[in-house]
């Protein structure tokens, strides 16, 4: 229960740090906040001779808005994003599902790189990202290269991500007025991954769902995104009949794993009823007509 | 894996001290400085059990190296009272029988500590909420949230 002996690099720079990755072919990894890293390393299931601490890098701890965008750097730890008023005010989404994200010691220390770059399939912040049509921002030796959410997370703890490439920063595109939103979890005790999570976003145009947004986890190698299900809402008014379908839709195309905590048929289930309470959430905050 | 010489703050005391990168901030407080408040049960961030502040935060010290720490200010359980002198939130667990082996107690306390800090806790809900990610193995938590309850110097929920 304790790690391998490695070599230490105290990374300046970006620039430093996928030097370090590039030199070291494969053997190293990038210590952020190590929630997820140090408890791998704890069991030697991971043993990299060299780990790449990046926490003293200045300028990589940031969450700005833009005229279109919010930027936000590879180490702002989960704590700040549950706070900033500026999440608050762009995305009440990511401020509730926060909540949800582990307990307040792993908070403080957990980032938003890490979450995204480890790509767990049961984790809050890859959904979050794939809801919200982010662009991940990575760096490597070569210079920098920008991945759509939707092309990111390639399976379970798997990411389109090089050995000497090195995530950066994410930016979310801001959400156009008269959205609704939902974040709803079921886990078996708070701040554990979730056995299943469903976020919606509603944007009403007319009365009517301009655009809808579903994005899952816990039901799949990967977080998803509901495409079935945005298609048959958008151009309509959200009704019970409206939300059923949605629901036979989401259940129609997810594959969940069989695990100690679940089997697959009760989080296909689980996955339809969230995904229910999430819709009538978002319509009811977009300001839609009682469904 | 050549040792790295670091200055850390623990309670407020200056140490320089050579670390080998891999030994755990957890193991470094005590076996290194001797500080055997803060206990080790899981090793690998699930119990809280090894819950310190790191510059005021909350933080496993089983899922940190202690060369990480280099530069930072550590408070341990150790930092809170004396037996003669303990602080509200140890007054508070005394009070409302909050502990019994002992083994989680210093990461409760040190996780509540930054609970109250940064949350209103105005619920027994949100209490528990809170610590759910400290493991208790005798299984007090009633005694644990009066007793954080008590120190947020709130009364009981109303029934629902």
């Amino acid at each position: 229960m304790k790690p391998v002996a490695f070599d230490y690099v105290l990374a300046e720079s970006i620039d430093t740090t996928v030097a370090a990755l590039a030199a070291a072919g494969g053997e190293a990894k990038i210590l952020a906040g190590g929630q997820s890293l140090v408890p791998m390393l704890n069991f030697r299931l991971l043993r990299p001779a060299i780990l790449v601490d990046i926490n003293r890098i200045p300028d990589l701890a940031f969450i700005d808005e833009r005229a279109d965008h919010i930027a936000i750097g590879a180490l702002t730890r989960h704590y700040r994003l549950e706070t900033s008023p500026i999440i608050a005010e762009h995305f009440p989404v990511v401020a509730e599902a926060m909540r949800h994200v582990a307990h307040l010691a792993i908070r403080n220390r957990g980032t938003i790189g890490g979450s995204l770059s480890h790509a767990d399939p049961a984790a809050e912040l890859p959904m979050l990202a794939l809801l919200l049509d982010a662009t991940l921002h990575v760096v490597s030796p070569t210079g920098p290269r920008a991945i759509a959410a939707w092309d990111f997370f390639l399976g379970p703890l798997t990411v389109d991500l090089a050995a000497d490439e090195m995530l950066t920063r994410v930016t979310i595109p801001k959400l156009p007025p008269v959205t609704g939103w939902s974040f709803v979890e079921v886990a078996r005790r708070t701040g554990d991954f979730a056995l299943a999570a469903v976020a919606v976003t509603l944007t009403l145009r007319d009365g009517l769902i301009g655009e809808a947004r579903i994005a899952m986890t816990g039901i799949d190698e990967t977080p998803k995104r509901a495409d079935e299900a945005e298609a048959l809402l958008a151009g309509r008014k959200l009704t019970a009949d409206l939300i059923d379908a949605a629901i036979a839709a989401v259940r129609a195309n997810v594959n969940p794993p069989t695990d100690l905590h679940a089997s697959s048929d009760y989080r296909r289930h689980l996955i339809g009823v969230l995904t229910g309470r999430a819709l009538a959430d978002a319509w009811r905050r977009a300001g839609g007509e009682k469904p | 894996m050549s040792a790295r010489a670091i200055k850390v703050t623990v309670n407020g005391v200056a140490y320089e001290r050579s670390v080998e990168p891999r030994l755990l901030l957890a193991d470094f407080l005590r076996h290194t400085l001797g500080l055997t408040g803060t206990h080790v049960g899981c090793e690998h961030g699930v119990c809280g059990a090894c819950t310190v502040l790191v510059d005021g935060d909350s933080a496993r010290s089983c899922l940190m190296f202690a060369v990480q720490a280099d530069g930072a200010r550590i408070e341990t359980v150790e930092s809170l009272g004396t037996i003669g002198q303990m602080n509200a939130l140890q007054e508070a667990f005394h009070e409302h029988h909050a502990l019994q082996c002992g083994f989680c107690t210093p990461g409760m306390l040190m996780t509540a500590t930054d609970l109250m800090r940064k949350y209103p806790l105005a619920s027994d809900d949100e209490i528990r909420e809170g610590l759910s990610g400290n493991l208790c193995r005798c299984t007090g938590y009633e005694h644990i949230v009066r007793a954080v309850r008590a120190a947020v110097g709130r009364a009981k929920d109303a029934p629902s």
